[in-house]
């Protein structure tokens, strides 16, 4: 067969069904052998290559596979890289293929020629350029296997036009492992052992949990580990719906805009206990004046996370599910009343100060907590909420409650804009039984509006909530709170969403006025089909709890 | 404190990884003092020679970073005194600074340098040692003039006795 169809062939033993891509010149190979396998392998044509990356990542967070995106050469193959970039440092497994220019004229700046190894080099786990077709099983074995073991990332095969159209002999065998890379370290039994201990003598255990607690699977044995010893635990936005939202032990959202409580006694605790997350600075705050009184124990599966950011006194490298059955089975019953009862404390002073009027406003503009807590009310918490970047996203986080692992998806450590419309398009197909909701502001709806075409053409029963606040939000609540209310170039003049979303045949509605507001909700969720609701909220909402930039997480805001 | 740090990076052969390798230090705005690339003992696996002038913990975390990659095997950092390593250097002079007798022979001669090529115009000599020694002759030979000079990056050998056999043979049976 030729390498395109190798291509076809490699994806199908992978077990891929679904990838998202657009077609060009030096990936048409590729294409042409695709038209062959519509049911088996089936193709959906994003309006914009970044979509494909954001749309196979919202595959891969919904459903723990591999995400699959096919782009061409060139411009094709450089607008893949925010979406690779975003998969990096969010560890979501991604397998992108692009097209190359044939390889005699690798070098030569030919037309739609890019180093697209090159640029990718510094935002891939690993990448790979095939000029022969025989290599491409191998190539794509190997992709397959280093996307989606260890901590999860995108790699990269770039395969030159005249290696598609070679002819092989294709024998696929599945990749079982190099010697360079250790996916999945062993426990060191004794780092366990000093961990309990530690644990088991805490008096103030504080836990903070990760997207690695989901990554690994372990939302179980999480669960068991903490319930075991009475542990408060808090969450990262990507560790956000390992555990029950509602689960007495889980007390809240960590970092910049988190809970008061959590970030508050991040600093009073004895023993701080992180799972599966890696101290991004967004959680951190000051570094110099974070959890210094506190004993560190750090299970990660990156040798490099550990002692990077926080020093560690006991460091436990390997997988989290392996390491949390370790470790409860050495932890005694325990329990932490009047711990758990200072969580409650400052959490009523978060009641008072800012969830109630963001949830409960009687009289104002609408707020965007309640149109998340309507949404959430409406789906009873069970729907797949996908989100942009910016005050909408940490207030979605904040006020989204849920019940089952993997509802939450969002950019966390790239904060990239436009990542919502795609990535919820991508959640959708992984997971066609769940409701999905896409919660955007203004502004990173029109990054990447331009995927209302490919929900048009699928007819992909996606529900799209805008919060347009006509500004961008995060941004402008900075410069009204840093920069002396000097709002450089973040107003937003927008056209009329509605008449926009119309032209794609999508259902829209539009909300100005508090009591309109539970209805519209409703009426999207029960509509049978793509729902656009556009939700005018206050211009100049700002988002509280806030961790100013260079404070210390206990010197967190309220107002 | 910055110290002066040699970080072995032992690696697949592959096109593009000495990239990756670098990308790691050029990220962080590490200045790579030298590098060189070559074999190791062990059949296909790659060494690279790298010295930075860094405090040990960014050294440390680098290294980290520089295992992370999916094609390397192994990356170690050593202080110098835990290394031994050597530099080569070739000095391009002309002849006739050398037949007038006198200085610049004698300069030659007492740092134990070879004379690796004469010519009627110019004259190759080679001086191996670390860095400081070549330095030292490059000073002294420059007032007479030095018509071309290239210093090559270190190569290191480690003190510590862990083979790198050892180490492959651990990860090839985990």
């Amino acid at each position: 067969m030729s390498g395109a169809q190798a291509v076809v062939h490699s994806l199908l033993k992978e077990g891929v069904d679904l990838i998202f891509g657009y077609p060009g010149g030096a990936i048409m190979p590729v294409y042409d052998a695709l038209y062959d396998y519509e049911n088996e392998l089936k193709h959906i044509l994003v309006r914009h290559e970044q979509g494909a990356t954001h749309a196979a990542q919202g595959y891969a967070r919904a459903s723990g596979k591999v995400g699959v995106c096919l782009a061409t050469s060139g411009p094709g193959a450089t607008n893949l890289i925010t979406g690779i970039a975003d998969a990096q440092i969010d560890s979501t497994p991604l397998v992108c293929i692009t097209g190359q220019v044939a390889s005699p004229l690798l070098g030569t700046d030919a037309f739609q020629e890019t180093d697209v190894i090159g640029i990718s080099m510094p935002v891939t786990k690993w990448n790979y350029q095939v000029t022969r077709a025989s290599e491409i099983p191998g190539a794509i074995a190997k992709a397959f296997y280093i996307a989606k073991t260890g901590k999860p990332g995108p790699v990269l095969v770039d395969i030159t036009k005249d290696a598609q159209f070679e002819m092989l002999n294709f024998d696929y065998k599945p990749f079982t492992g190099m010697r360079s890379y250790v996916t999945c370290p062993s426990i060191d039994l004794s780092k366990i052992q000093e961990a309990a201990s530690m644990i088991n003598a805490a008096k103030r255990p504080l836990v903070l949990f990760g997207q690695g607690v989901i990554l690994s699977g372990a939302e179980r044995e999480f669960k068991d580990f903490i319930e075991k010893a009475e542990l408060p635990s808090a969450w990262t936005i990507m560790g956000l719906s390992a555990l029950d939202s509602n689960h007495y032990l889980n007390v809240g959202m960590l970092g910049m805009h988190g809970n008061y409580a959590p970030n508050k006694l991040t600093n009073e605790c004895d023993v701080l206990i992180a799972v599966g997350m890696r101290f991004d600075d967004r959680v951190t705050g000051d570094l110099s004046r974070y959890a210094k009184q506190a004993k560190v124990i750090h299970m990660e599966i990156d040798p490099a996370e550990l002692d990077k950011n926080v020093k560690t006194d006991v460091a436990i490298l390997g997988d989290a599910k392996v390491s949390l059955i370790a470790l409860t089975e050495q932890l005694g019953k325990k329990e932490h009343k009047e711990w758990l009862q200072e969580f409650r404390k400052l959490e009523f002073d978060e009641f008072n100060e800012v969830v109630k009027s963001e949830l409960n406003p009687s009289q104002g503009e609408l707020t965007m907590g309640e149109v998340i807590r309507s949404v959430n009310d409406h789906t009873g918490g069970t729907a797949i909420m996908v989100t942009d970047v910016g005050q909408h996203q940490m207030v979605s986080c904040r006020y989204a409650k849920f019940k089952q692992s993997r509802s939450l998806i969002t950019s966390g450590g790239l904060g990239t804009m436009g990542f919502c419309l795609p990535a919820a398009i991508g959640a959708k197909f992984a997971k066609p039984q769940r409701e999905v909701v896409a919660v955007i502001g203004d502004g990173g709806f029109q990054m990447t509006i331009q995927e209302l075409g490919t929900i048009f053409q699928t007819k992909i029963p996606v529900k799209i909530v805008v919060l347009n606040n006509e500004f961008l939000g995060m941004v402008r609540q900075w410069q009204e709170l840093f920069f002396d209310k000097r709002y450089a170039s973040t107003t937003m003049i927008n056209p009329d969403f509605q008449k926009i979303v119309e032209g794609y045949d999508i259902k829209t509605k539009k909300v100005t006025e508090r009591k309109q507001l539970n209805r519209a909700v409703q009426e999207m969720l029960d509509f049978d089909g793509a729902f656009f609701l556009e939700v005018k909220v206050g211009k100049e909402n700002n988002v509280f709890p806030m961790i100013p930039t260079g404070a210390s997480v206990s010197e967190i805001r309220l107002k | 404190m910055k110290k002066r740090y040699t970080i072995s990076v032992f690696t697949e052969d592959m096109v593009g990884l000495l990239n990756r390798v670098t990308i790691v230090f050029t990220r962080r705005k590490i200045n790579i003092e030298s590098i060189a690339a070559s074999d190791s003992e062990v059949k296909d696996i790659h060494r690279y020679t790298i010295v930075v002038t860094e405090t040990e913990d960014t050294v440390q975390k680098v290294t980290l970073q520089l295992e992370k990659q999916v094609e390397v095997i192994k990356a170690v950092y050593h202080q110098d005194d835990e290394v031994i390593y050597q530099e080569i250097a070739l000095f391009k002079v002309p002849t006739s600074i050398l037949l007038q007798g006198g200085d610049a022979e004698h300069i030659v001669r007492s740092h134990h340098a070879r004379v690796l090529s004469v010519e009627t115009q110019f004259t190759v000599i080679e001086k191996t040692g670390h860095k400081e020694e070549t330095q030292k002759l490059f000073d002294e030979l420059e007032p007479f003039g030095i018509l071309e000079f290239v210093r090559s990056g270190r190569v290191a050998i480690t003190k510590p006795m862990r083979t790198l056999t050892s180490i492959v043979n651990e990860l090839e049976n985990t």
